[in-house]
């Protein structure tokens, strides 16, 4: 038997707003409707918003806050899902934290929840100072979630260069809001252009999907009703890909175009 | 996408926004990843120029110094096509200058302040009054930041030797 090892997997974006909580919220989900004993952490101390999507901000009584002070165990500050038990939310404390927040307390952190989770998502927040470091440092692996957007692009771009020198791997894409019929007319950048130019596995695409806010209003993840919204599927299909299941990816031809993008392989740009 | 855009797509009047976005993209990455903004290019362009200079004439209408991304691998790749060697002459040379740089890894660089429009000029200035014993001087030091002021030095040497 080989020995417990938990992954602690970083989610992460560099860009504010492109939807790496509600992929936090859905994957954790889904992986606990898989079997998978997770917990989802709140690493955003500043603008903490997982509670609210998984429909938990009522029942939070502390947070990684008293934990790492000591004034209450984990399992008290744990919030368990009711419906889906294999998942808990471990929330965000005071945004006052920030303050005193070290890499070692998210280590600290994850080392506590090592020995009853098989998968630690953690939800980190938007851009590449102090919050992301300290939540970086508590991750072995990455999933890198951007829009098909140059700013986005941009800034999974700088995130991934830093990952990189935190040692983090794997590295993994999940392409969101992609909105087919702009990139069949390609006025959006096609999955290959983002996959080429960022040169990461794709983990998952998911479109721009109305039944996100619809979930999000009720704070119940899609993942959790079964629904079979585009986005719902690609959200499970995401858990399973984690997992080493070998999911075929929606074919991206039919989504953009894939021969141009091929053809433009070596990236050559003028400077002078 | 308006009728309009559709007709200007199919008449080639218009591009694919996706095209330009991702050229744009490229651009600025390139620029992002090797950690160097245009000036210091331009600077170590201008720096390139003169030590090659010092060995050989460059054809300066053919000059191009560019970033090449691959798999998150960006490469200085300068192309400077030789006219001459300053002793031997070598027609249809070409110096090709690669340099890797890991997006892992970009080597940090200091940004030196951007360079005063009077430097500029000054340099300038100097072209322009150029004794016949100053052209004589290996062009290495005659490097100017103007593409056009750099040509029009070498073509007078030429005339000049
Ligand atoms: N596939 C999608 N389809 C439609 N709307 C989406 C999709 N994904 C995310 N959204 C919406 O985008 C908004 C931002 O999502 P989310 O809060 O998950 O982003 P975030 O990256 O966590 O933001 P922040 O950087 O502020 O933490 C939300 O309103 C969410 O409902
Ligand atoms: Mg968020």
């Amino acid at each position: 038997m080989t020995p417990h090892r938990t992954r602690n997997i970083l989610i992460c974006s560099g860009k504010g707003g492109v939807g790496k909580t509600t992929l936090t919220a859905n994957l954790g989900i889904a992986l606990a409707r898989q079997g998978v004993r997770t917990a989802v952490l709140d690493a955003d101390f500043g603008l903490r918003n997982l509670d609210l999507l998984l429909g938990l901000e009522n029942r939070i009584v502390f947070t990684a806050q008293e934990v790492l002070a000591g004034s209450c165990r984990l399992e008290q500050a744990l919030v368990k899902h009711k419906q889906e038990p294999n998942l808990a939310l471990l929330p965000a404390g005071n945004p006052r934290m920030l303050e005193w927040l070290k890499p070692e307390d998210m280590q600290a952190i994850v080392g506590m929840l090592a020995p009853s989770f098989d998968v630690v998502l953690i939800d980190c927040p938007a851009g590449i100072e102090d919050g992301f470091k300290n939540a970086v440092s508590a991750a072995q692996e990455a999933i890198v979630i951007t829009t098909p957007e140059v700013s986005a692009v941009r800034d999974a771009d700088r995130v991934i260069g830093l990952l990189n020198t935190h040692g983090i791997q794997p590295i993994q894409l999940v392409l969101n809001r992609v909105r087919p019929k702009m990139m069949a007319n390609q006025e959006m950048l096609s999955v290959n252009d983002v996959t080429d130019i960022l040169a990461l596995p794709l983990l998952g695409l998911v479109v721009e999907d109305e039944q996100v806010i619809v979930s999000t209003n009720r704070g119940e993840p899609l993942t959790l009703s079964g629904s079979h919204s585009p986005a719902a599927l690609a959200y499970s299909n995401v858990a399973r890909r984690l997992q080493g299941e070998d999911v075929p990816l929606p074919d991206p031809a039919k989504m953009g175009r894939g021969l141009r993008a091929k053809l433009s392989r070596l990236i050559k740009t003028k400077i002078f | 996408m308006t009728l309009r855009d559709t007709i200007n797509r199919l008449l080639g009047l218009q591009r694919a926004s996706a095209t330009t976005a991702r050229e744009r993209l490229q651009l600025v990455l390139a620029h992002d990843r090797s950690d160097l903004n245009p000036e210091l290019l331009e600077q170590m362009r201008r720096e390139i120029l003169e030590v090659v200079s010092r060995y050989v004439e460059i054809d300066l209408d053919e000059v191009d110094v560019s970033l090449e991304t691959e798999d998150r691998v960006t490469a200085l790749v300068a192309n400077l096509p030789i006219r001459r060697a300053k002793a031997v002459a070598q027609p249809g040379v070409k110096a090709k200058i690669s340099l890797g740089v890991n997006a892992s890894g970009p080597p940090k660089v200091n940004t030196p302040g951007r360079p005063g429009p009077e430097v500029a000029n000054s340099a300038l200035e100097d072209t322009d009054g150029a004794t016949a014993a100053e052209a004589e001087k290996p062009a290495a030091q005659d490097i100017q930041p103007e593409p056009a002021a750099e040509k029009a030095r070498l073509e007078g040497s030429e005339s000049l030797s």
